[in-house]
């Protein structure tokens, strides 16, 4: 379903993404494990059409995201690092602007926002503005939303930041149910590991622009005579902190976390 | 089709959702109007100016709708960072399409804002020479609005922080409105000061109001503000349409 071959990005003298190669099956659920700045968001943002790659090739379900990227777009979901919903719109609004934007026709997108909606336990509160949601149930939104167009591919970038573990693992079992019910391919990432040894069929490790690892759960910790995934990634990537200076991103962030009362 | 329309409907719901900020928006006009339209009016009319209230309603009029235009805009900053613009950049949808909903969005808002003010000038006294100018009017401030808004998201496409914001509003926005006439009649501007004012668009916009609502002091041919509103409108929309084309995430 995604083939990448050789992948490199880089950013002037500062290469992202080296020479990166893998392959996710169709219907796989596979985590994208790094430390802070090791290329992951880069990673996720060449295979979404939102960077071009500096070379290598990258095909999502037959099609190059660089060519055909309407048909590309159309085909995957994604859900953001940062929330992409509209505050002040309510839950069926932010659905309905989704669908538009994804060409869903009219009466399907009615039944399927239902159907996303109650499985994701939003239905109830459909009518309220999204600025009120918890953390939690702005990212279930999220992930709801992802689905709508019925797409192939769902890239998670760390769905599950800043969530209470209860929130966490209600959120995974809902990926889970919906990838084996509609054999949707995920593709994550995320800083959480038993949450990777838990949901993921395979992981694939990167570190300083380079996979390091890649296989099962099971096989990466044979590999590296461990007991937890934890300690394979401490193994594989080593214990020194990456310190990555704050981009205006981050500043923005912070700012809007003064600004809404720490809400977000 | 669909795209454009769905976006425009955001930027109203938006709009009509945050009554607080339509009230706290329509403040600062209404301060202007009334503390110089009536402060300043017995020195205008000394100096043989005329009625400084009919004079200076068209210009706030034209203010409201420049600063809900621009702002408009730059809102695209605030959804940019932590918002909804990348949910609109990876749907399949092309760019312009996103770009035409946006701007067009956010000058209906910004007519909205000026009629809400042309409503308040006239319960305080506003008279225009007819009551079918209004439509004409109208038609201006629909120009200044899509003319405005377009610069504000061909800026807000580049900006990355709101120090960025401040820079904006003091050295573009307060100068465009300073500098347009409408607190002070052009055709008495002179040296450098008419030259700058003459190159500021919303001096078009404004004293195309004047001319139409019939009140005094305008200082151009009407045909002339519309024409030069009509052109640099024009080149702003396409220059916004190529900066909204440039931006990454």
């Amino acid at each position: 379903m995604i083939k990448v071959q050789n992948l490199v990005k880089t950013f002037g003298s500062f290469t992202a993404v080296n020479d990166v190669s893998f392959d996710v099956e169709a219907g796989e659920i596979f985590a994208f494990l790094g430390p802070n700045g090791a290329g992951k968001t880069t990673t996720i943002k060449m295979l979404t059409t939102l960077l071009r790659p500096t070379s290598g090739a990258i095909t999502l379900d037959g099609l190059n995201p660089q060519t055909h990227q309407n048909a590309v777009r159309q085909s995957f979901g994604i859900v953001f690092q940062d929330p992409s919903l509209d505050g002040e719109l309510t839950a069926m609004e932010n659905m309905e602007i989704h669908g538009v934007l994804y060409h869903v026709p009219h009466k399907v997108r009615r039944q399927r926002t239902e159907e996303l909606l109650k499985l994701f336990e939003l239905w109830e509160r459909r009518k309220d503005q999204v600025k009120k949601f918890s953390g939690g149930m702005k990212r279930r939104l999220e992930i709801a939303r992802g689905f709508l167009h019925t797409p192939k591919i769902l890239f998670l970038d760390e769905p599950t930041l800043g969530l209470d573990p209860q929130s966490r693992n209600q959120l995974w079992n809902h990926v889970k149910k919906v990838n084996e019910a509609e054999n949707v391919t995920v593709f994550l990432t995320t800083h959480y590991m038993d949450e990777a040894d838990r949901v993921a069929h395979r992981i694939g490790v990167i570190d300083h622009g380079k996979l390091v690892a890649q296989g099962t759960p099971k096989q990466i910790k044979e590999q590296t005579k461990t007991e937890s995934l934890e300690e394979a990634f401490l193994a594989l990537t080593g214990s020194t902190i990456r310190d990555e200076s704050a981009g205006s991103a981050d500043q923005m962030r912070q700012f809007a976390k003064m600004w809404t009362g720490g809400r977000r | 089709m669909s795209a454009i329309y769905i976006l425009w409907l955001r930027e109203l719901k938006r709009y009509t959702r945050s009554r607080a900020q339509i009230v706290a928006s329509l403040g600062q006009p209404l301060l202007y109007l009334l503390v110089l339209g009536f402060g300043l009016g017995p020195v205008f009319k000394r100096a043989g100016n005329g009625n400084y209230f009919q004079f200076i309603a068209p210009g706030v009029i034209g203010m409201s709708v420049l600063f809900s235009s621009i702002f408009s805009g730059l809102g695209l900053l605030w959804d940019r960072q932590f918002g909804f613009l990348k949910e609109t950049l990876v749907a399949p949808v092309p760019r312009l399409q996103i770009m035409i909903g946006r701007t067009l969005g956010g000058a209906t808002v910004a007519c909205i804002q000026g009629l809400l003010v042309m409503v308040i000038c006239l319960i305080a006294g506003f008279r225009p020479a007819h009551l079918s100018a209004i439509p004409l009017a109208l038609g201006f401030m629909v120009m200044i609005a899509l003319l405005f808004a377009a610069l504000g998201m061909a800026i807000g496409s580049g900006l990355q922080d709101m120090q960025g914001f401040q820079l904006i509003m003091n050295f573009l926005v307060l100068p465009i409105y300073f500098l347009s006439g409408a607190m002070f009649p052009l055709s008495d501007a002179k040296n450098v000061l008419k030259y700058i004012t003459r190159a500021d668009p919303l001096s078009y916009g404004i004293d195309g109001m004047r001319n139409v609502l019939g009140a005094s002091n305008a200082a151009f041919d009407p045909r002339l503000d519309f024409i030069v509103l009509a052109v640099v409108g024009v080149i702003l929309l396409v220059f916004d349409a190529w900066r909204f084309s440039k931006i990454e995430i």
